[in-house]
């Protein structure tokens, strides 16, 4: 090979091209490789220091659920074409995957009611900030209006990319447990770029998502009437809600409740948990939005012996083609694990989505009645709740949770500790799969009531003691 | 001629019918390949199901009762109603329409196609793996951490640049995170700071990230050589300039030998510099960013770490950077305490103490590091150096057999003499000799077995193709690949018409996407 290029040697081929001074003059400090059963045992070990779902009862949630992925999953997600291939650029022989993600879209379009889906983003957060993105593009507002019910890692995403392209946050509170709506309505006004909610929200509530859409547009209406007089037409919001698609079985789809995009974490939809990825991102919209939507798009068209095929379409969105012209700078998404979405819900189908979401609402309904009956805990709030519902403890969360580890019961999220806010101390949130029976539910009452009980009591004893 | 294999995917018996002369080889077509695309929205019977809902076992309470009718949904959504077995087949048949790196070559450059050994499903398919839910307790997923934290030292390291943060997702999103770094290092200084220059040959994401961060975007010129014109850069660097983002080896694959003066300009200015990782596999062990004057990295794992791309993702773009602007970092990150144990940081030391937040939830596209540390313990020190050696020696051979009489003359090597990882060839001389163009080529290889390289790519060269072969060829692939370009051009020199109509073996032949981008088709009609 060497002769063939013409070199002496290896080194002349990097001696002639990298210079001398930036050369790296010794080895890497790095271990020596290892043969492949030693690497095999060596993660073994560090996997084996994890303590996963399958290792105790575990009620965590707050974004990521150990919902149950069926096997053939992993069938489909293992084969070679699937998992080998780059995205898609030469279509006549991308075939497979170009369907998957036209199929995909379809049933993203099914779920949320809204006619156009792109093929996948990276994950729920940056699903929200990219749909501020287009926002931005859409209308050039100035402000960010969002409800504090988004999840704490979606409010921080959203502030990181508004800083880069110049956009505030401005947050409004809840009240009842859902996005207070005169505090919304409140804070639109001429500047605001997009409406933001979540549906369910962070604390496991249901929103009255057609009303906050249409307050979004009524309230901009309003206050550009106030102090918009003389300009040329009212801003155009861009009302977006995050939604958890494993619930739009049961829930009214947010094309019904005049959401113009949705976008959403997708790992309930057949990902496993993996620490928190690879999952995908889910973005839906209103036709209007088509060509500012970021990522790649399946579309459907002919070859020229007239056979049905798919190809990538729009790519002057796309980063590649329109370089800083891109309505965004995705390339790389989540091909496979929005396959394993679409197969997923292949395999719910038309009836299935809506039993397990009638099975999640009971067993949530269950859990939060059976949880809020014991001593020194109450619920959060009234509203209904469909997979995941919220307690506040009278309690230290994190002793609480000390102790039912003793149990093997993970009984939720600390939600003080993921969000630092003041108000969320003595909150638990706790996620309820289809996985956990309601056996399950029995044991989680019984280590939290006795978790609970031990610490108002030690609690209690240092106050005497204080006293004393 | 090597002709293609039975088994693959392309073969049409009636390549003879289209194109009686043409030299390509044909095979008996399996038929579900060519039979008509249906989607799974188009099968199946009313009541067909495959999912089984676990019983009831809490008490009934009427639906009406736990969710107000007016947040019901009325019409369920219309989704497929199909049996398991329809699924497995319809899935599996429509994987077979699928080209994929575990079939064959696939020397798209810039991407990294490189073999992904199995080890790595494997591994993190493991249920403390698989099933470890993101927020966990440190203190209960200490393997996690431990892993995350040996991965972040290990892409320092080879990086040379002290600071990791795994959190990105993918290239563009850990560029996106370098320039918000960058912008927060130049606010915390007093400084508003609007441009960022970026070679004529960067890749696409560059100027698409530098517009979504807030910034303008500056052209650098390429120099006779391929590299960055220094000329230019000279006049354009100023005190509104807050970065160069650079490739190196360039997307020409290229290494840019005035890189420490590129730096000395960049950072006499006060800018910082940028370097994309898409290019790494070309130098790892062998010469490092930090060391090359670069302040902020991002890696592909899903390029040079062989995460497998599941035809356009997931993958995972950690980024490494300097002490300078280390207090900007995306949190968090792992840290280690001083019993040996790991925690999530955010921010606690200098690291992240002025972060610029999180770029998404949790902690990053943890499946990822799992392969890829799994890789970097497989190889070892020597192993990455003769990752990025074998590399650079197939795609200089591979070079080397382009260059043979019959190519040479059509198909010129555009910038340089040897190539790092890489090379690029321009297709102009082709187009006006042989009267097809480089599209014309790729749909050609298509025919023999290939994934084409990359084509129109970078925009500078002329009917541009962009050839990266990786370490994982053997000599004999390479071998035919230069011999099936010869054999298309020999072909072409006969009879152009056949390539103009290539392909002919594919499951589809050429897709007409003016009418797909004109009246967009991007979901299925549901009966």
């Amino acid at each position: 090979m060497l002769a063939a290029i013409g070199v002496g040697s290896l080194q002349e081929i990097f001696e002639r091209q990298i210079p001398a001074p930036v050369r790296l003059g010794r080895e890497l400090d790095l271990p020596d490789g290892l043969p492949e059963q030693d690497v095999y045992e060596h993660l073994r070990a560090l996997a084996q220091r994890n303590t996963s779902a399958e290792d105790e009862l575990s009620f965590l949630g707050a974004g990521m659920y150990d919902h149950y992925v069926p096997a053939l999953i992993d069938m489909l997600m293992e084969r070679s074409e699937f998992l080998t291939p780059y995205t898609p650029y030469q279509p006549e022989i991308s075939q497979g995957g170009l369907q998957v993600m036209f199929e995909y879209q379809t049933a993203i379009s099914e779920l949320t009611a809204l006619p156009v889906s792109n093929a996948s983003v990276y994950e729920g957060p940056s699903a929200v900030a990219a749909a501020g993105y287009l926002a931005k593009l859409h209308n050039d507002g100035r402000t960010f209006v969002v409800s504090a019910g988004m999840h704490p890692h979606t409010i921080e995403t959203l502030r990181t990319y508004a800083h880069g392209f110049g956009m505030d946050v401005v947050e409004v509170p809840l009240r009842d447990g859902v996005t207070d709506p005169d505090a919304w309505a409140r804070a639109m006004d001429a500047d605001t770029s997009a409406a933001i909610f979540a549906q369910p929200n962070f604390y496991g509530a249901v929103e009255d998502a057609a009303a906050l859409s249409a307050s979004v547009r009524t309230a901009v209406a309003a206050s550009f009437g106030a102090e918009g007089a003389g300009f040329a037409a009212p801003s155009d919001p861009v009302v977006i809600c995050q939604v958890d698609p494993i619930t739009l079985g049961v829930l009214k789809a947010p094309g019904e409740c005049g959401v113009d995009v949705a976008v959403g974490e997708g790992q309930s939809l057949g990902n496993r948990l993996d620490f928190g990825g690879p999952s995908f991102g889910i973005f839906a919209a209103r036709e209007e939005y088509l060509r500012r939507m970021p990522g790649r798009i399946a579309g459907e068209t002919v070859d020229v012996d007239g056979r049905r095929g798919f190809v990538l379409t729009l790519q002057t969105r796309e980063q590649h083609i329109r370089r800083e012209k891109a309505t965004s700078n995705i390339c790389t998404s989540q091909a496979l694990n929005a396959l394993a979405g679409v197969v997923f819900l292949t395999w719910l189908g038309r009836r299935g989505i809506v039993e397990l979401g009638e099975l999640l609402l009971a067993r949530t309904h269950y859990a939060r009645e059976a949880l809020a009956a014991l001593p020194g805990i109450e619920k959060l709030h009234e509203q209904p709740v469909i997979r995941e519902l919220a307690l506040r403890l009278d309690a230290d969360v994190a002793a609480v949770k000390r102790r039912c580890a003793q149990q093997g019961v993970n009984p939720g999220v600390d939600v003080h500790a993921l969000s630092g806010r003041e108000e969320d101390r003595g909150v638990l949130l706790v996620a309820v799969t289809e996985r956990r029976t309601r056996a399950d539910i029995d044991r989680l009452a019984e280590a939290l009531g006795a978790a609970v009980a031990a610490e108002r009591q030690t609690a209690g004893a240092r106050q005497t003691a204080v006293t004393v | 001629m090597s002709p293609i294999d039975e088994n693959h995917l392309h073969a049409d018996p009636g390549i003879e019918a289209h194109h009686p002369h043409a030299s390509a080889p044909c095979a008996p077509a399996p038929p579900l390949q060519r039979e008509a695309a249906r989607t799974i929205f188009q099968k199946g019977a009313p009541g067909r199901r495959a999912f089984v809902c676990p019983e009831l076992d809490v008490p009934h309470v009427d639906v009406g009762e736990l969710l107000p009718e007016r947040f019901r949904r009325r019409q369920p959504p219309r989704l497929p109603e199909v049996s398991e077995p329809e699924i497995v087949r319809h899935y599996v048949g429509i994987s077979k329409r699928n080209y994929d790196l575990d079939s064959g070559f696939y020397p798209l450059g810039s991407c990294t196609m490189k073999h992904n050994p199995r080890l790595h499903e494997r591994v993190a398919a493991l249920p403390g793996n698989a099933r470890l839910h993101p927020l966990q307790d440190a203190e209960r997923a200490q393997g996690a951490l431990e892993l995350m934290w040996s991965l972040q030292e290990a892409l320092a390291e080879i990086s040379g640049l002290p600071h990791v943060s795994l959190q990105p997702s993918a290239g563009s999103h850990g560029e996106l995170a370098g320039l918000l770094v960058t912008r927060a290092y130049h606010e915390e200084r007093g400084e508003t700071r609007h441009r960022v220059l970026t070679p004529d040959t960067a890749h696409g994401t560059n100027p698409a990230t530098v517009t979504m961060a807030g910034f303008e975007v500056v052209k650098l010129a390429t120099n006779a050589d391929g590299g960055v014109d220094i000329d230019d850069l000279r006049a354009k660097a100023d005190a509104d300039v807050a970065c160069l983002m650079l490739t190196n080896p360039n997307t020409l694959g290229l290494f840019d030998p005035n890189i420490a003066e590129i730096a000395e300009i960049v950072h006499g200015v006060g800018a910082t510099l940028y370097y994309d990782g898409a290019n790494l596999n070309a130098v790892m062990g062998l010469s490092r960013p930090g060391d090359m004057g670069f302040d902020i990295v991002h890696f592909n794992l899903h390029k040079s770490f062989t995460q497998p791309h599941g035809g356009g993702g997931p993958g995972s773009g950690p980024i490494a950077v300097s002490e300078r602007v280390a207090p900007f970092l995306p949190v968090p990150v792992v840290g280690q305490r001083e019993d040996g144990t790991y925690e999530l940081d955010f921010g606690s030391g200098r690291v992240g103490s002025r972060t610029i937040g999180r770029l998404r939830g949790f902690h990053g596209n943890y499946g990822c590091f799992v392969r890829s540390y799994a890789y970097i313990r497989s190889l070892g020190r020597d192993g990455l150096r003769d990752v990025s050696e074998t590399a650079v020696l197939n795609a200089n051979y591979l070079l080397a057999r382009l260059r043979q009489h019959g190519v040479v003359e059509h198909l010129p090597l555009a910038y340089g003499e040897l190539c790092m990882h890489e090379f690029v060839l321009s297709g102009g001389p082709m187009k006006k000799e042989l009267k097809i163009k480089t599209l014309d080529l790729a749909k050609r290889l298509l025919d023999f077995g290939f994934h084409p390289p990359t084509v129109y790519f970078p925009l500078l060269v002329d009917e541009a193709l962009m050839v990266e072969p990786t370490e994982t060829e053997t000599k004999e692939t390479l071998d035919a690949f230069a011999d099936a370009v010869a054999a298309i051009l020999r072909e072409a020199a006969e009879d152009p018409e056949i390539a103009l109509g290539a392909p002919y073996s594919t499951p589809v032949r050429r897709l007409d996407e003016v009418a797909a981008a004109k009246t967009p088709i991007i979901r299925e009609v549901i009966a």
